[in-house]
């Protein structure tokens, strides 16, 4: 909320500077998000009386003013049509300096001498309005500084309040919090009740007093909505940041804006027989001053006569009931409105209003009458007609007895770590106007009507905390009792994870953990994404099932900056429905693209050595190899890649070139190539290595056992075996191990070999097989029995041959 | 005599020819030719027995003096000959070790994630454990158990994230903070409790100063006798160590719906050491974290006796601290992983 400190000032006036209260405002939970001066800065501007026009003699849009600055006449040039004889208005005269550095030189405009300049309020940094010079009221001093006349040098105080201090929102509130906090008396302006002139009513209904409690209405006729609201009030809306409209929206906005009490004002005229402040129907709609055609529903409180709606209460008022320029008679309401039912009810409608802000807060539930009894004063002041008596609904049963809260004097010891002395927390809760009485063991607090947010004993012990100071708060380390916690060693961490990675070269990515629906689709289209019902933006519109569509959009961003070896990772949740389940469980995922080594002289000379024309980049056999380091921390577990299924749910990855991870027989992830479609759909022009791993699956591990080592030699024999290129090594492996008997302790595949020397649609493999005992060597007859073993499974399985 | 002669001779002729040698393998033909069995020097040995008895000792000790004399020079020659051949052999070998190794590369950590490691590290050497939780969350753990009812004007503070759940009429939503994972440990474990919950969170909120997913720790601390001088006390320390330098650290009041008395704490800006910059919009303070004590609201939805226990809670953004600790001077470099970003953090 925006606060003239002047404003404030006629309220409540203490000796501190404003830049001590606004201190003490931000140290009391009321934060002052900046100061602002009022105005622009501007210097030499008088009050000056325009006291003869002429038409300039060579401009037909110029005319030729003199303007009495109350001490001599000046002649002035100036171009607005509102240049009326006797007017007062701003007087910048030679030597003046306006808003943006300008400064004001005796000129000649066609011939005519011009000293000075006469100013509209928009070339002064006041409204926003250009439309002429701004007339000043007609007992204006002359001469006299514009800056003091308007009392221009004030500061604007910009609060930034939470929403529990609705009572805060007026220059009432917070100069009742000015003056706990400075411990000076506040002073409102006196107020007086009008003596009605007219004894017309219009009866109000409350049909649904849960909602609406106290509703205080008065007619005003023959009002001269022809005239404009005084520059004084003009001046203190446009300090609080709402644009001036009329006098009867002005008025009401200034009562709001003073007191805190949003008001609002009918056009009598629209409304049919008695006011019922009631729900209102399903099947009912209302155009709302904004133009909207607003269907309403039964939880929606309106102000309704006995015909239709005429203003969804306390949120916006309709077009058809509202004040216009051929109003003639009005009809002010000042209301309370519930804020437990008021909560949302904007929102609901995609409307914020500065009364449904005030309302949803909470206002003074006793300050209806007093705000209604001001307006009128205000508004007969400017528009004149006869007013009614003022008419109030109460239903009494919601009429709340004042609220009492207990604090006890213990707790305050027990929870804010220090025991403020008694009387000043009487002192204190005095001041808050929380009416202290003790009693047995502590104090007894009568709740004000303005504070909202005061229900029970904690919140009684911000308030002693608060206003005694957080700073004056002792300090102390807590003390608590040293205890182990558990930590199985078996566990493997993201983070160890992540080390592991970031040693490899990795460097860790976060992407968002919402994606593009269609991105989501090409990469796991079997994955029941789950949607976002108000996404962001559309190409974040469901939770990601993978990382991946994040990490390669992460290597895309990178590539356009000529950032082409790329090695990224990323840990994080992934999202899907699972059947009734929700399904979010963490997933580690890597990329490579680009070379395999950073570009080096050293590169340059291997890849020369190789045969293939890619082998500098990236390929398989790097990315497995990363993966195997992060499966070697799930230690003693086995680890298989098998290639994917043609009919695999793996669509993101290239179906030749990519393997399904297993850990001890279970699918923990994927790791190959994305596939070239996909890659293409991308616009990526270079091959992506990725991998994806559910943590939950590989973070635990076997804990050591220990195993006698063998004081044996080992035994290794070498083998070329030739099978059908259908045949994986793999698969060679797994057979010839098993043959092998319980000794084997290595197998190595050290060779594979297709060409010359190999019939066409077979290939070779050499397998190194070791073994050793732990009692003995093996003699040579054994090793001999053992690879007669291992051919023949291998001829029995795959009609191997050796070599 | 003339054995004598032929003494000096044949020894000068071998000095000299040891002299000239230029390898070892010379060398060795040169020991051969007068030290082997047959060499020169040798046989003059095997004449002693020619002499007369009372030469021979004599005749004898000149014989071996001399073949010591050529034994040791040719020593010193071959230990010459190797120290020259191992010296050019290492000039030879000289490499250029400012040219660049095989694959001298080292990843990096995400800042974000070094960050939220150190807080967590920090808390846990106090006894603080870390516990995590869902991100796609109920209504009731991000809100209701925290004493946010529906259409509380506070959720207007957290711009949330619905998402689609079973049936249209509970949508969840993308957890607006850590906080539902403290109700989560609340509503199975008893105090004291002692724990931090580290993790993304999401608010529907994007421009220069907010990107719609960010990070958070928060924490919480319930035993018997938990004051607010005890979370003054653990949260200046905790900023004291994180920042490593003495820092002005104020708390004022504030509003949270979950804690009763709230504050929001601020440092002095680390950019200008609050003498007022661009950073801390010339105030000199920067906001860095919201805490308070625990609501009793919030102790009786997860049934703790508010008689017995207090605790206090505070939510730190992770982000925050990481771009004022390293000077990252835009938020949104954080999810876009530039790699040149990236890689100045390790």
């Amino acid at each position: 909320m925006k606060v003239s400190e002047s404003w404030l000032r006629e309220w409540v006036n203490p000796s501190e500077t404003t830049e001590q209260l606004v201190h003490l405002l931000t140290m009391a939970g009321l934060e002052v998000d900046g100061v602002e001066p009022a105005v622009a800065n501007f210097s030499g501007v008088v009050v000056g009386e325009i006291s003869a026009v002429e038409a300039h003699p060579d401009a037909e849009k110029l005319r030729v003013c003199q303007v009495n600055n109350g001490r001599v006449e000046t002649q002035v040039v100036c171009g607005a049509r509102n240049a009326a004889v006797g007017a007062r208005v701003p007087f910048a005269e030679v030597g003046a300096v306006l808003p943006g550095d300008f400064s004001i030189k005796q000129a000649e405009l066609r011939g005519v001498i011009s000293s000075g300049m006469l100013c509209g309020a928009s070339e002064l940094g006041l409204e926003d309005i250009v439309d002429g010079l701004l007339i000043l009221p007609a007992d204006a001093p002359l001469g006299q500084d514009l800056r003091q006349y308007l009392q221009l040098d004030d500061a604007i105080i910009d609060v930034d309040l939470t929403p529990n201090r609705g009572d805060c929102l007026s220059i009432n509130g917070v100069a009742r919090e000015t003056g706990v906090l400075t411990q000076t008396d506040v002073t409102a302006p006196a107020f007086c009740a009008l003596k009605p002139t007219i004894d017309e009513q219009r009866a109000v209904i409350l049909s649904a007093p849960e909602h609406c409690s106290r509703y205080a209405g008065r007619i005003i006729r023959n009002v001269d909505l022809s005239q404009t609201s005084p520059l004084w009030l003009r001046e203190k809306l446009r300090r609080a940041d709402v644009r001036s409209i009329d006098p009867v929206v002005d008025v009401t906005n200034y009562v709001m804006m003073e007191l805190g009490q949003p008001m609002h004002a009918f056009d009598l005229d629209a409304i049919e027989g008695d006011i019922d402040v009631r729900l209102a129907r399903s099947d009912e709609r209302l155009v709302l001053l904004d133009d909207k055609d607003q269907a309403l529903s039964d939880d929606l409180l309106v102000i309704a006569d006995q015909q239709k709606p005429l203003a969804i209460a306390g949120i916006m008022g309709g077009k058809d009931s509202g004040v216009s320029n051929n109003t003639q008679h009005i009809f002010l309401e000042s209301a309370f409105f519930a804020p437990e039912k008021m909560a949302g009810k904007a929102r609901q409608l995609g409307l914020h209003t500065d009364a449904s802000h005030r309302f949803e807060r909470g206002v003074d539930r006793d300050l209806q009458l007093r705000a209604i009894e001001r307006a009128s004063e205000l508004l007969l002041a400017i528009v004149g007609g006869e007013a009614g008596p003022v008419t109030v609904a109460e239903a009494s049963a919601q009429q709340q007895s004042a609220q009492t809260v207990n604090l006890r004097e213990t707790q305050i010891k027990r929870v804010l770590g220090f025991a403020i002395p008694g009387d000043r927390v009487t002192d204190i809760l005095s001041r808050l106007d929380l009416q202290p009485e003790t009693i047995e063991g502590g104090w007894q607090v009568t709740v004000p009507a303005h504070r909202f947010d005061i229900a029970i004993e904690a919140d009684l012990l911000e308030e002693l905390a608060r206003i005694y100071g957080y700073e004056q708060l002792p300090v102390e380390p807590p003390v608590a009792q040293l205890t182990f916690s558990e930590r199985a060693e078996s566990g493997v961490s993201r983070r160890d994870f992540s080390r592991q990675l970031i040693s490899k070269g990795y460097r860790e990515a976060i992407t968002y953990s919402f994606i593009d629906p269609e991105t989501q689709a090409l990469f796991d289209p079997q994955a029941a994404a789950v949607e976002l019902l108000n996404p962001i933006a559309s190409d974040m519109g469901v939770m990601r099932s993978s990382i991946l569509p994040g990490l390669v959009a992460a290597a895309v961003y990178n590539i356009n900056r000529q950032q082409t070896r790329l090695k990224l990772f990323e840990t994080g949740l992934g999202f899907q429905q699972q059947g009734e389940k929700l399904d979010q469980s963490p997933l580690i995922a890597g990329l490579l693209v680009g070379q395999r080594l950073p570009e080096s002289w050293l590169s340059a000379r291997e890849a020369t050595v190789q045969k293939s024309q890619n082998a500098d980049l990236f390929d398989f056999y790097d990315i497995k190899s990363d993966v195997e380091s992060l499966l070697g921390l799930s230690a003693g577990k086995a680890v298989q890649f098998l290639a994917l299924d043609l009919a695999s749910p793996m669509v993101a990855l290239h179906p030749g070139q990519s393997a399904a991870v297993y850990l001890d027989q279970s699918l923990v992830g994927y790791v190959g190539q994305l596939h070239p479609q996909l890659q293409k759909k991308l616009n990526i022009d270079q091959e992506i290595w990725v991998f994806e791993l559910q943590l939950n699956l590989i973070s635990t591990k076997k804990v050591p056992e220990f195993k006698v080592l063998s004081k044996f030699p080992e035994v290794r024999r070498d083998l070329a075996i030739v099978v059908e290129t259908t045949i994986t090594a793999g698969e060679v492996v797994d057979v010839a191990s098993k043959a092998a008997g319980e000794h084997l302790v290595a197998t190595v595949v050290f060779d594979q070999y297709s060409g010359a020397g190999i019939d066409e649609g077979k290939h070779s493999i050499g397998l190194g097989l070791t073994w050793q005992l732990q009692e003995r060597t093996l003699n040579e007859d054994e090793v001999n029995a053992l690879i007669e073993d291992v051919l023949a499974s291998l001829k029995q399985r795959f009609n191997a041959s050796l070599r | 005599m003339s054995k004598q002669a032929n003494l000096s001779e044949l020894t000068e002729q071998a000095l000299a020819a040891i002299a000239a040698a230029t390898s070892v393998k010379a060398l060795d033909v040169i020991r051969i030719e007068y030290l082997g069995k047959k060499g020169q020097l040798t046989a003059l040995l095997k004449t002693l027995g020619q002499l007369p008895a009372e030469e021979r000792s004599a005749a004898g000790a000149t014989i071996n003096v001399a073949k010591q004399s050529v034994q040791s020079a040719i020593e010193n020659q071959r230990l010459a000959l190797e120290t020259a051949a191992l010296a050019e052999r290492l000039a030879n070998e000289k490499i250029d070790v400012s040219l660049p190794s095989r694959q001298g590369e080292c990843g990096s950590a995400h800042p974000v994630t070094i960050t939220l490691e150190r807080i967590q590290a920090y808390f846990e050497q106090i006894g603080f454990s870390v516990a995590e939780g869902p991100e796609i969350e109920d209504d009731y753990h991000n809100f209701e158990a925290l004493n946010i009812p529906a259409h509380h004007p506070a959720r207007a503070m957290h711009d949330t994230f619905y998402a689609r759940g079973i049936d249209d009429s509970a949508p969840q939503v993308l957890r607006t903070h850590t906080s539902p994972v403290q109700v989560r440990v609340m509503e199975s474990q008893q105090p004291p409790l002692r724990i931090v919950c580290p993790g993304r969170v999401y608010r529907c909120d994007s421009d220069v100063t907010h990107t719609p997913m960010f990070h958070q720790v928060e924490g919480l601390m319930i035993d018997e006798n938990v004051t607010f001088a005890h979370l003054k006390g653990v949260v200046q320390a905790f900023l004291r160590v994180f920042f490593e330098k003495e820092l002005a650290v104020r708390f004022r009041p504030s509003y949270f719906p979950f804690t009763e008395p709230s504050a929001e704490v601020d440092i002095e800006c680390v950019m200008c050491s609050g003498k007022g910059c661009r950073v801390c919009k010339h105030t000199g303070w920067l906001e860095i974290m919201g805490c308070g004590m625990v609501h009793p609201n919030v102790f009786a939805h997860v049934d703790i006796d508010v008689e017995k226990y207090t605790g206090f809670a505070f939510g730190i953004g992770v982000e925050r601290l990481a771009m004022l600790r390293y000077g990252v001077n835009d938020l949104r470099l954080f999810f876009e992983n530039d790699v040149r970003f990236l890689s100045q953090f390790g």
